[in-house]
C-alpha cells in the first residue's frame, strides 16, 4: 500500500505542501475564489449560494404560510401568494435541493473520498457552477419582470398562453431552469469520470464508500434525465415567444406531452435529491455509530435500482390527465416495485445501528430525524401510488406533505452532511449541544407543519388554493405555526455554525473516528489534497482506527485481523 | 366481496375523521385501501421508529463498550424484501382493482357536460339547461363528459372520491353515482392561474329522480320551454307586470337581477367587477355610454350591439390596456342571457350617472 508515490496516486506532480497553508487560506484574492478550480473551493461556492437561496426560498414559504392563517386575504393578494408558492418551488428544487448535495457537499467529499488532487475535468467544474450562478439570477430575475405563477411545474398551457400581470416572467425562469439543468448535467459527467478514472488505485467498486455509490447512481440519472427537461423547457419557451404550436391545443398542439416530458426529468430528479441524501445516511449512520455498514451490496445496489426504476414511473403524476387506464397501471406497479429497494436501505441502517456504539452527536441527529420523516414519506407514497386512492388525494395537501416528507427530507441530511463534514471543511468544531437543539426545533417544526397536511388533504383540501372553506382553517393554522417553529430552527443553525467559524475549537483530523479517506489528510485540507498517500482500506472498518486521547483525535492503526468485509 | 367492497361495509369505521362523507358507490372502496394501507404503514412506521429509538438508547456510546454485531445477513435481506413486495403487491392489485371501476362508466348512465374554464365550471344538462352548480339525482350512475375551453383544470368532488381533469383540445369521462342526500362541495384540483381557489361550487344530490326533474324543469325561468319569445318581449316590455302576472314560471326575477346572477353563473365575475375595482378586464361599473378606445379598432361607444359582440366574439375588439384573455362565449349563451347582461350592464352605467 504505502510503497505507491504520492505524486502517482494523487494523480498530478506537485511541490510538497507547504507549512501552514491550507486550501482556505492559501490564496485569498477575489480571483482566488472566484476563478478557483479547487474542488473544496468550488464546494464553498456553491454552499454559500445555496444557503443564500435556501434562506430566501424558506422566506417566501413563511410568508404565504402566513397567507394562509385565514381563508381570504390575510397579507397579500392571490397573485402574489401564487407567485410566491411558484416560486418557492424552482427556488427549492432546481436550486437548492438538486445541488445541494451532489453538486456543494459531493464537490468537496468525492475527490477526498477516493483519494485523488480533483474531479476529473477542474474547469468544467467551475462552469457548473457558473451556470448555476446564472440560471438563479435568471430565475430571481422572473421578478422584476412581474413574476411567474405556473407553480414549478410550468404545465401547458397555462404557462404558454396565458399573457398578462403575473406572467411576464415565464421566459426567464424557463431560461433559468434551462441553465441549471445544464448545471446539473456537468456536475454528473465529471462525476462519472472522475470515480471511473480517478479511484485510490486500492480502491475497487466494492470498497468504495456508499456515499459515491449514491453519487454515481445519481449522476447517471443527471446526464440521462436532465436534458429532457431541458428541451422541454425550451420548447414551452418557443411556444412562448414564437407561438409555434407544441403544446397549446389551441395552435395545434397537446397539453399532456407536456406533463408526460416533464415528469419523465422530474420524476427521476426526485431521486437526484433523495439518492445522494441515502448515500450520506450509510456514512452518517455507520460512522456515528462506529459500527461496519449492514448490508453494503444491498444498499449499493439498492442505489442502481432505484435509479433505473426511477425512469419508469413518471406517469404516475398523471392518473386523472386522461391518460389511458393501461397506462396508470404499469405505471402504478412499477413504482411499487421502488418502494421494496427503498425499503431495504431503511433496514440496512437499523440493522447498522444494532451492536454499534452510537454517538447521538448532530450529524446522528439529523440522520435519526431522516430516518422518522424519509420513514412517513415513503410510506404515505403508498397511498399515492395506489390507483384508488390516488384519485382522490392527487393534487390535494395529501401529495404537498408527502413529497416535502421525502424532498424537504433531504434538507435534514444536508445539515447532517453539514455538521458531519464541517470539521474537515472549515477545520473547526461546532458547539454539539446548539446543534441539537436546532435539530430538535427544525424537526418539531417540520412535524408540525407538514403532518396537520396529509389530514387536510386526505379532507379533500386542494393544493395550491390561497382562499380555502373554513372547515380547514385549523389545520392551515397548526402548519403555519410549525413553519415559525422552523425558522426558529433555521436561526439557531445559523448561530450554530457561525460561532463555530469565529470562535469554534479547532478540529483534529478525525474527529468521529471515520474510516474514509477523507480523515486521513489535515483539516482543513491542504490545497492538495493529501501530504501523503492515504491508505485505502475497507470504509467501514472503524477497529483500525484507535483513539488519541491527548489530541481528541482518531489515528489510522490498520486492521492486524485484516479488513472484514 | 364486490359488493361489500362497493358498499363500503368491510371498512372499520363509518365516517372517518380523515376522510369527508362517503357518498358515492366507490368512496367505500376507496376508503377500505386506505385504511388498509394505513394500518399496514402504521405498522413499519412504529416498527422502524421503535428499533431506531430502542438501538439508539441501548448501544449509545459508552467507555470501552466494543460495537459488535453482523455485518450481513442474506436472510435478513431476502425477508426484508420478500415481506414488503408481498404486502405492496395486495395494495397494487386493490388500488387496480377498485380505479377500473372509478374510471370505467357504465354502459347506461344519466350524462351532464362539464365546461371548464377559468375561473368557473358550467354543466349542460340533457334538456340544454347550462348552470354552474352540478345537480344530480340519488342512486343514479351520472356519466360526466369533460372539456376545457382554455387551460388544465380538474373536476374534484371529495365526498364521491372523483377526480378528473378537464384538458383543452380533447375529451375526457368520469363517472359516480351519489348514495346519500346532501349538498357537496365541488373544487378545481388543478392549478389554472389567478382565482384557481374560488373555481368551487356545489354539488347538489336530490333525494329521487322526480325531484331533481323538477328542479330541472324550472331551474331556467329562460328556457323556450318556460316562457315563449312573445312572452319574452312582454318579460322585456315591463318586467315586474309579466312577473305578477306568471307565477307559474319559477326563479324569474327582473331583467337587471337575471343578469346579475348570470353575471356570476356564467363566471364573468371571476374578471369583471362591478364595484370599479380593476381586475383581467375592465369593471362593468360605469362602462354604459362611455366611449372606449381599443387595441385594434377605431374608438367607439359602449351600446347594446357592442356589448353583445364583446360576449361572443370578445377578440374583435380588444379595449386598450387589457389582455387578449377573454373567452368567446359563441354558442354557450344564450340570446335571451345576453340580453339580461346587457341590461345588468346598463343598470350599472345608470348608477354611475346619478
Ligand atoms: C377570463 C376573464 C374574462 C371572463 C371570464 C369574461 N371576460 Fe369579458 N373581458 C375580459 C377582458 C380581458 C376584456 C378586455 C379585452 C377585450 O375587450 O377583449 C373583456 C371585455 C369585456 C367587455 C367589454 C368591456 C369594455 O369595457 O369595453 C364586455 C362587455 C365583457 N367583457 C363581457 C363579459 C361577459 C358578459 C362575461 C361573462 C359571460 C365575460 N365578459 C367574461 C375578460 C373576461
Ligand atoms: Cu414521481
Ligand atoms: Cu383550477
Amino acid at each position: 500500500m504505502s510503497s505507491l508515490d504520492a505524486s502517482t496516486a494523487l494523480g498530478h506532480g506537485h511541490a510538497p505542501p507547504r507549512e501552514g497553508v491550507n486550501y482556505l487560506n492559501a490564496d485569498n484574492s477575489v480571483a482566488g475564489w472566484l476563478g478557483t478550480l479547487d474542488h473544496k473551493r468550488i464546494c464553498i461556492l456553491y454552499l454559500v449560494g445555496v444557503g443564500i437561496m435556501f434562506l430566501i426560498g424558506g422566506l417566501f414559504a413563511v410568508l404565504f404560510r402566513t397567507e394562509l392563517l385565514t381563508p381570504g386575504k390575510t397579507i397579500m393578494d392571490a397573485n402574489t401568494y401564487n407567485k410566491f408558492f411558484t416560486l418557492h418551488g424552482a427556488i427549492m428544487v432546481f436550486i437548492v435541493i438538486i445541488p445541494g448535495i451532489p453538486a456543494a457537499l459531493g464537490n468537496f467529499v468525492l475527490p477526498l473520498m477516493l483519494g485523488t488532487k480533483d474531479v476529473a475535468f477542474p474547469r468544467l467544474n467551475l462552469a457548473s457552477w457558473y451556470m448555476w450562478l446564472f440560471g438563479t439570477l435568471l430565475m430571481l430575475s422572473s421578478l422584476v419582470f412581474g413574476g411567474v405563477d405556473t407553480g414549478w411545474t410550468f404545465y401547458t398551457p397555462y404557462s404558454t398562453k396565458v399573457q398578462g400581470g403575473a406572467m411576464a416572467g415565464v421566459v426567464p425562469t424557463l431560461f433559468g431552469a434551462f441553465m441549471l439543468g445544464f448545471s446539473s448535467i456537468f456536475t454528473g459527467l465529471n462525476f462519472i469520470v472522475t470515480i471511473h478514472k480517478l479511484r485510490h488505485p486500492n480502491m475497487s467498486w466494492f470498497t468504495m464508500p456508499l456515499f459515491l455509490w449514491s453519487i454515481y447512481a445519481t449522476a447517471v440519472i443527471q446526464v440521462l434525465a436532465t436534458p429532457v427537461i431541458g428541451i422541454t423547457v425550451v420548447l414551452a419557451a418557443i411556444e412562448r415567444l414564437l407561438g409555434i404550436g407544441i403544446f397549446d391545443p389551441a395552435l395545434g398542439g397537446d397539453p399532456v406531452l407536456f406533463q408526460h416530458f416533464f415528469w419523465f426529468y422530474s420524476h427521476p430528479a426526485v431521486y437526484i435529491m433523495i439518492l445522494p441524501a441515502m448515500g450520506v445516511m450509510s456514512e452518517l449512520i455507520a460512522v456515528h455509530s462506529h459500527k461496519h455498514i449492514f448490508g453494503y451490496r444491498f444498499i449499493g445496489f439498492s442505489s442502481v435500482a432505484i435509479a433505473l426504476l426511477g425512469f419508469l414511473v413518471w406517469g404516475h403524476h398523471m392518473f386523472t390527465s386522461g391518460q389511458s387506464t393501461l397506462l396508470s397501471v404499469i405505471f402504478s406497479g412499477i413504482t411499487f416495485s421502488i418502494a421494496i429497494p427503498s425499503a431495504v436501505k431503511m433496514f440496512n441502517w437499523i440493522a447498522t445501528l444494532y451492536g454499534g456504539s452510537i454517538s447521538l452527536n448532530a450529524p446522528m441527529c439529523y440522520a435519526l430525524s431522516f430516518m422518522w420523516i424519509f420513514g412517513i414519506g415513503g410510506l404515505t407514497g403508498l397511498f399515492l401510488s395506489t390507483l384508488a386512492t390516488d384519485i382522490h388525494l392527487h393534487d390535494t395537501y395529501f401529495v404537498v406533505a408527502h413529497f416535502h416528507y421525502v424532498m424537504a427530507g433531504t434538507i435534514f441530511v444536508l445539515f447532517g452532511a453539514t455538521h458531519h463534514w464541517w470539521p474537515k471543511i472549515t477545520g473547526r468544531m461546532y458547539n454539539e449541544n446548539v446543534a441539537r437543539v436546532a435539530c430538535a426545533l427544525l424537526f418539531i417544526g417540520f412535524n408540525t407543519v407538514f403532518l396537520p397536511q396529509f389530514v387536510m388533504g386526505s379532507l379533500g383540501m386542494p393544493r395550491r388554493y390561497y382562499n380555502y372553506k373554513e372547515e380547514y382553517q385549523i389545520y392551515h393554522v397548526i402548519s403555519s405555526i410549525g413553519s415559525y417553529i422552523m425558522s426558529a430552527g433555521v436561526l439557531t443553525l445559523i448561530y450554530c455554525l457561525s460561532t463555530s467559524l469565529m470562535r469554534g475549537a479547532k478540529a483534529p483530523r478525525n474527529p468521529w473516528g471515520a474510516a474514509t479517506l477523507e480523515w486521513q489528510t489535515a483539516s482543513p485540507p491542504v490545497v492538495e489534497n493529501f501530504e501523503t498517500t492515504p491508505t485505502a482500506g475497507d470504509p467501514y472498518d472503524f477497529d483500525a482506527l484507535r483513539y488519541d486521547e491527548k489530541t481528541g483525535d482518531y489515528v489510522y492503526v490498520g486492521n492486524p485481523t485484516g479488513p472484514k468485509h | 366481496m364486490n359488493e361489500l367492497l362497493a358498499t363500503g361495509s368491510l371498512s372499520l369505521l363509518a365516517d372517518r375523521p380523515y376522510m369527508p362523507p362517503e357518498a358515492s358507490t366507490y368512496s367505500g372502496t376507496v376508503d377500505f385501501w386506505f385504511d388498509f394501507i394505513l394500518y399496514c404503514s402504521l405498522f413499519f412506521f412504529v416498527l422502524m421508529n421503535g428499533l431506531t429509538a430502542y438501538f439508539a438508547i441501548r448501544y449509545r456510546r459508552k467507555a470501552g463498550a466494543k460495537p459488535h454485531g453482523p455485518t450481513h445477513s442474506n436472510t435478513l435481506e431476502l425477508t426484508w424484501t420478500i415481506i414488503p413486495a408481498i404486502l405492496v403487491f395486495v395494495m397494487f392489485f386493490g388500488g387496480f382493482h377498485g380505479f377500473m371501476n372509478m374510471y370505467t362508466p357504465p354502459e347506461n348512465g344519466y350524462d351532464i357536460a362539464v365546461t371548464g374554464q377559468q375561473w368557473n365550471w358550467t354543466f349542460t344538462y340533457p334538456n340544454g339547461h347550462t348552470d354552474s352548480e352540478l345537480h344530480i339525482p340519488i342512486n343514479t350512475p351520472i356519466r360526466l363528459t369533460l372539456e376545457s375551453v382554455d387551460v388544465l383544470h380538474s373536476l374534484y368532488i371529495p365526498a364521491f372520491r372523483a377526480k378528473m381533469d378537464a384538458v383543452p383540445g380533447r375529451y375526457t369521462r368520469m363517472w359516480f353515482e351519489a348514495t346519500r342526500e346532501g349538498t357537496y362541495n365541488v373544487f378545481c384540483a388543478e392549478y389554472c392561474g389567478t382565482s384557481h381557489s374560488d373555481m368551487t361550487t356545489k354539488c347538489v344530490v336530490h333525494p329521487s329522480m322526480e325531484g331533481y326533474k323538477e328542479w330541472l324543469a324550472a331551474a331556467d325561468p329562460f328556457s323556450k320551454k318556460n316562457m315563449t319569445d312573445e312572452q319574452f318581449e312582454e318579460y322585456k316590455a315591463d318586467p315586474a307586470k309579466f312577473i305578477a302576472a306568471h307565477p307559474e314560471i319559477k326563479n324569474l326575477l327582473p331583467l337587471d337581477k337575471m343578469g346579475e346572477i348570470l353575471w356570476k353563473k356564467k363566471g364573468c365575475n371571476a374578471c369583471h367587477s362591478v364595484d370599479g375595482t380593476a381586475n383581467i378586464g375592465p369593471t362593468w361599473k360605469g362602462v354604459y355610454g362611455k366611449t372606449e378606445q381599443f387595441e385594434n379598432a377605431p374608438a367607439q361607444t359602449v351600446d347594446d350591439n357592442y356589448i353583445r359582440e364583446s360576449i361572443v366574439d370578445p377578440l374583435a375588439k380588444i379595449v386598450k390596456g387589457f389582455p387578449g384573455s377573454m373567452p368567446a362565449y359563441q354558442g354557450r349563451i344564450t340570446d335571451r342571457e345576453i340580453t339580461a347582461l346587457i341590461w345588468y350592464i346598463r343598470s350599472l352605467g345608470d348608477q354611475k350617472a346619478k
